[in-house]
């Protein structure tokens, strides 16, 4: 449904004083509801975002013990956070970015079988359905850990990939990136997936038919039509996709955990906890932050509807 | 010609089918060593058993866990879910000023990555000298669901026909009647799928408790940690347990809507 079909009509000028009246104690119960919650948001979360950028700019005291730090100006942790960690940060956005192309396809295949092509029958596509929402109720690190358990070396997936030869006879699965990868794809499909099925369900199949009959190809048809009808859905998955790939670092860990796969996430976790030093972490989460938001504001003003923003 | 459109046929099932298959593999894992005779560590498949079924508390530690997540996940549910419809109300069907900027500070934690918002909180938490535990994540956790409550609310605000509020109006109902008799019913099925959705969430979050907890334990912090030794199979009940509930509530759900919809096309 459009926005315009529910929006009300625009307080005109030749309003009475008791329809302005009855606006205005309108306008006060909005305010009262959203008051509480936005109260909320202001002090865990502005606040504490602002907290995050001081602490970035705070500095060790000389001699001081480990873990504390005095309020500065510190510019220094940005430097030191970036060309220590410009790695794993890209590395990051990478990973993410593979992911989130990986689970578009897979998840838009789904999403079509499920509400385009089972259309007719209901029943599997409530089952299916079921299957897709499933996940999102079983543990994520059990089932990440399952994932490690299943593509280990002694695993079957492994002996039946050198068994083919795809994989060399000393070749193995974790701690690789492709693991890494796998487990982002996999643990991110549903976010995909449900946005996406959510707006081709409400798909008219009726249009397919009708571009059928005017001589459109299949392809031509899904290209033209389904597609683009789909497109707040990808949008919308895409980012549910892509922002917590970025910062998750539980697959990194448990799939990867070595050098070459660490994603920036483990390293502010680290920076945190083993090695307390805040400022570093709160620097790179900062940074994180603020190149995500780069790349989501660039992203919805390129494919932005008026559905979500 | 003719193979390319068996192609065209099957290729949308068959791969659909397989990513369907890659999404239930590690689940089924799950479920199927959740029966192995493994004792402490959960690797290598050792036997059939039903004794981890019927001792799923049987390691140290992990019903505690469980039971603090079901309790976090409970309250911050709740808590998540009237602040955020609340919100979705105010946004959808008032005017007031700043209302743009509102907009951008609810949905800006959706685009803030987890480990960033459990970063935030525990340099705020560490600002206000506050005891990290039971609360902390508590609130962390209402500030990362309220977003997704928020959207999913609104959605189905704005959907709404406003006409049955008009005609509700007409009949003479006031605007508090008309809310609890007319909107809210219509709202609900799009609240409680915005609660469960927060459930699910908090219940399953491990990054943000991480940061916010402590050493208070949550049931992800417990398997996350056990993950380095080697995950008792007792885990494995509790996750299937977890899956096979959730399962029934949803099969359920989609039974009555399906049914709903067969009775609606019948008429």
């Amino acid at each position: 449904m459009s926005a315009a079909a529910t929006r009300r009509p625009e307080p005109a000028e030749d309003l009475s004083a008791a329809e302005q009246q009855a606006e205005k104690a309108r306008g006060r119960v909005g305010v009262g509801l959203i008051v509480p919650g936005f109260v909320f948001l202001l002090l865990f979360f502005a606040a504490p975002v602002f907290v995050l950028l001081a602490m970035s700019l705070y500095a060790r005291p000389p001699g001081a013990e480990t873990g504390v730090f005095v309020p500065a100006f510190e510019v220094s942790n940005y430097v030191v956070a970036l060309s220590e960690y410009w790695v794993p940060l890209l590395r990051s956005f990478l990973f993410a970015a593979i992911a989130t192309v990986l689970a578009l396809f897979i998840g838009y295949t789904m999403a079509y079988l499920v509400a385009v092509r089972l259309r007719q029958q209901k029943l599997l596509a409530s089952i299916l359905l079921v299957i897709l929402i499933a996940p999102f109720f079983s543990s994520f690190v059990l089932r990440t850990q399952a994932w490690k358990q299943i593509l280990s070396d002694e695993g079957f997936v492994v002996e039946v990939l050198r068994f083919v030869a795809i994989l060399p006879e000393d070749g193995r699965l974790t701690a690789t990136a492709f693991a890494v990868v796998a487990g982002l794809t996999y643990n991110f499909l549903p976010f995909m997936a449900l946005p996406i099925y959510a707006s081709l369900e409400r798909l008219d199949t009726r249009l397919l038919e009708a571009a059928g009959d005017l001589y459109a190809s299949p392809m031509t048809a899904f290209r033209k039509v389904t597609l683009p009808l789909s497109m707040p859905g990808v949008f919308a998955g895409t980012l549910l996709t892509f922002i917590p790939a970025s910062g998750d670092y539980i697959n990194a860990t448990i799939l990867g955990n070595n050098r070459d796969t660490a994603m920036i996430g483990q390293v502010i976790d680290s920076r945190f906890f083993k090695i307390v030093d805040y400022p570093t972490a709160a620097a790179l989460s900062a940074v994180l932050m603020v190149i995500i938001l780069i790349l989501v504001m660039a992203y919805i003003r390129k494919f932005g509807t008026k559905e979500l923003f | 010609m003719r193979l390319k459109q068996h192609m065209g046929r099957w290729l949308v099932p068959v791969l659909g089918g397989l990513a369907f298959v890659y999404l239930l593999v590690p689940i089924a894992y799950i479920f199927v060593f959740s029966f192995n005779d493994a004792g402490r560590t959960n690797l290598t498949w050792q036997g059939f058993t039903f004794s981890n079924w019927q001792n799923p508390c049987g390691a140290p530690n992990i019903c505690d866990a469980l039971g603090n997540s079901l309790s976090i996940a409970f309250v911050a549910t709740i808590i998540a879910t009237v602040l955020g419809t609340a919100i979705a109300l105010g946004l959808a069907r008032y005017k007031f000023r700043f209302r743009k900027l509102a907009d951008i500070l609810i949905i800006l934690p959706l685009a803030t990555p987890e480990v960033v918002l459990g970063a935030s909180l525990l340099a705020q938490f560490l600002n206000l000298g506050w005891q990290l535990g039971y609360w902390t994540v508590v609130i962390s956790h209402v500030t990362f669901c309220m977003a997704f409550v928020v959207v999913t609310v609104r959605a189905r605000v704005s959907s709404l026909d406003g006409r049955l509020e008009e005609a509700a109006g007409d009949l003479y109902a006031s605007p508090r009647t008309t809310f609890w008799k007319v909107t809210f019913p219509l709202l609900l099925p799009g609240i409680m799928a915005a609660a469960l959705l927060s459930f699910a969430m908090s219940f399953d979050d491990f990054i943000i408790a991480n940061f916010n907890s402590g050493t208070f334990d949550t049931f992800p912090k417990f398997i996350y940690v056990a993950a380095t030794r080697g995950i008792p199979a007792q885990a494995n009940v509790i996750g299937s347990g977890i899956f096979l509930i959730a399962l029934a509530i949803v099969v359920v759900g989609t039974v009555i809507s399906y049914r709903r919809q067969k009775a609606l096309a019948a008429r």
